[in-house]
């Protein structure tokens, strides 16, 4: 039975975006905002950083461009240089368009799973799934939720806290149910 | 006094009514949720299934049989397969454009409609690469387009066009699936918790355990803005690179400088038709008149109009270039494209893309939803006859009288175009079927509410 950490429940995205505010000036650091959408202006009330995916992205496209232009390159002028309608073997011009391609499908495989990797997702078995109000957050419901793993975790005091900051719905989450 | 601005006001008028968070995953998730399937999806299927079937036979016979059952003959090497080709992947255009290009732009209304053209764009993609698939005859080694290390030390030309059209085509579909899959996971954990048993965890392996923090989101929403940033580029790129197998070459009529642009407005036109098709089916059959709104179709039909123009540009443009070029051959491939043996094909496409599209400069005809029906499907007629005109009339005559032949479909090019409808249907309808056909998340973005700052006072 180990705690995972408390959640509360706000009524709409101001209120969570206050709460969220309130919530990173009293020093925690450990705790998440839960929306059906994503809430603009939710990144700076939290403190959050941001995202590093950017420059996976950008790593990714240039090994996809690279890689285009030097499989074409190895291809034609080394691998089997063949004269087809008398055109150069580096004919570099004419590898832009699959090297461009290349870029872009790498770049994508890279969003997408550089998403995944930094939203640690795929992972099917969270705490949070066994309350069992939580689940309206993928509906109509605005949660925040603040871990036991945050140095400031006091349970009574975090239940006190989120009372005071408006939170209803108070549940204390356990990794078992 | 609070004073609400003009993109509240329009914002409402995209969501009429007294909708919520709630309404609005009820209104949606209803659809795959329902217990018994509308009688008019069941309709839509068996009629989808039998295309299928028409498509899985025709195919097949093509396979045994080659590409002499085709009607393609000496000098008109590419009939409809290449016609077929270059129209479907010109429908899926439009779905990139809704998701990718007015995402960027802010355009909020696309929220409405983009799953819905994105899915449109997935098997519009598919139907579009059967084509150059059984094209190449000797199907077991379509492989060899891709450039796998082998015994006969045997590579692609990657300085042909069509190599690049190959991997251009590919790209397009696999980021297209992502770019779908990445807006579909939020909507899947939606599904998930609502739903229950088998179907539960069905919904809930897709949705790889979402959870809906902001610190998840906060990824989410750069990767998305980052797919819609590469799509943009990658969509026009497509359709040039489709153009290119054409206007790479010497044949008259084919090797002008105006057909990528040309191309990607025809795409974008055409896609935008079939998305209108589509839309005024599904908030028929499934009374979403309150989410796909008479506002979306109005722009729709505003976008119609503006690729519609450019289209109808290009094809003024085209023929004052071959009679300033003074080339010939040049002006007869365009003289013969007006007046020659297939003029209704040519007067086709100029009803259907330049003169249909011009009644959308008034409102009401904008609004009209039996006028915007029928003109969306014109516009898709419109558009084959575009590449019928391209790919037909200008290949029977080129340049010496002694090589040219006229060009007639068989039943088998026939049956192979109806069958993708079956294809493209069947896999459509069982999307609507299970899949949320309205983005869930982002519909709810449209709603006022869900700015922060709403209801702040401007005292």
């Amino acid at each position: 039975m180990n705690k995972y950490g408390v959640i509360a429940k706000f009524d709409n995205p101001q209120s969570l975006v206050h709460a969220a505010e309130q919530v990173r000036n009293e020093g925690f650091t450990k705790f998440d905002c839960h929306s059906p959408f994503p809430i603009h202006g939710m990144d700076e009330a939290m403190g959050l950083k941001r995202s590093k995916l950017g420059y996976v992205i950008g790593v990714m496209g240039l090994t996809g461009a690279l890689f285009g232009f030097g499989l074409q390159t190895w291809i034609h002028s080394i691998e089997y240089p063949m004269n087809i309608s008398g055109k150069p073997y580096f004919a570099y011009p004419a590898y832009a368009i699959i090297t461009f391609e290349l870029m872009v499908l790498f770049s994508a495989f890279g969003a997408v799973f550089g998403m995944m990797f930094f939203n640690r997702i795929p992972r099917f078995h969270h705490p949070v799934f066994y309350s069992e109000k939580f689940s309206d957050v993928s509906s109509d419901a605005f949660y925040v939720s603040i871990e036991v793993d945050d140095p400031k975790y006091n349970e009574n005091n975090v239940i006190d806290f989120l009372k005071n900051i408006g939170g209803t719905e108070i549940e204390v989450l356990t990794d078992e149910s | 006094m609070s004073i609400k601005s003009k993109a509240l006001i329009r914002a409402e008028k995209l969501l009429p009514g007294n909708q919520d968070f709630t309404s609005i995953t009820n209104d949606i998730a209803g659809v795959p949720e329902q217990k018994r399937t509308p009688i008019q999806w069941w309709l839509l299927f068996g009629l989808s299934l039998s295309l299928l079937s028409i498509f899985v036979g025709s195919v097949g016979f093509l396979i045994w049989e080659g590409t002499g059952i085709w009607g393609i003959n000496n000098p008109v090497f590419w009939g409809w397969a290449i016609i077929n080709f270059v129209w479907w992947v010109g429908i899926g255009h439009a779905g990139t454009l809704i998701s990718a290009i007015l995402h960027l732009f802010r355009q909020n209304w696309r929220n409405a409609i983009n799953r819905f053209a994105e899915t449109m764009t997935l098997f519009a993609v598919i139907c579009a690469l059967v084509f150059p698939g059984i094209h190449v005859g000797r199907i077991w080694v379509a492989y060899w387009f891709l450039p796998l290390p082998n015994q006969m030390g045997m590579w692609p030309n990657m300085r042909s066009p069509l190599i690049w059209d190959f991997f251009a085509v590919f790209t397009y579909f696999t980021v297209s699936l992502l770019f779908w899959y990445t807006g579909l996971i939020p909507d899947l954990a939606t599904l998930r918790d609502r739903a229950k048993g088998l179907k539960k965890k069905v919904y809930g392996f897709f949705a790889l355990g979402w959870r809906g923090g902001n610190r998840q989101w906060q990824h989410y929403e750069l990767a998305y803005l980052v797919l819609a940033g590469i799509s943009t580029p990658l969509v026009l790129s497509v359709h040039s690179v489709v153009s290119s197998d054409f206007a790479t070459s010497v044949i008259p009529g084919w090797h002008t400088t105006i057909f990528p642009p040309y191309f990607v407005a025809g795409a974008i036109y055409s896609g935008f038709g079939m998305v209108m098709t589509l839309s005024i089916i599904a908030r028929k059959v499934y009374n979403l008149g309150h989410i796909i709104t008479v506002e979306h179709l109005d722009k729709m039909a505003q976008i119609m109009l503006l690729t519609g123009c450019m289209v109808g540009y290009a094809y003024s443009m085209e023929f004052f270039v071959a009679w300033y070029s003074g080339n010939p051959y040049e002006s007869f491939a365009f003289v013969n494209r007006a007046l020659g043996p297939y003029w209704w094909g040519y007067w086709a496409m100029i009803f259907c893309n330049v003169v249909v599209p011009q009644f959308f400069w008034f409102e009401k005809y904008r609004r009209h939803i039996p006028f915007l029906f029928i003109t969306s499907i014109l516009v898709n007629i419109g558009m084959w006859f575009e590449r019928f005109v391209i790919v037909v009339i200008t290949l029977h005559r080129d340049f010496m009288p002694g090589a040219w032949a006229m060009y007639n479909p068989t039943m088998w090019d026939v049956a192979i175009y109806l069958g993708t409808f079956g294809l493209f249907f069947t896999g459509f309808l069982l999307f609507l079927r299970f899949l949320p056909m309205v983005s869930i998340a982002e519909a709810k973005l449209v709603l006022p509410e869900s700015d922060p700052h709403h209801g702040d006072s401007h005292e």
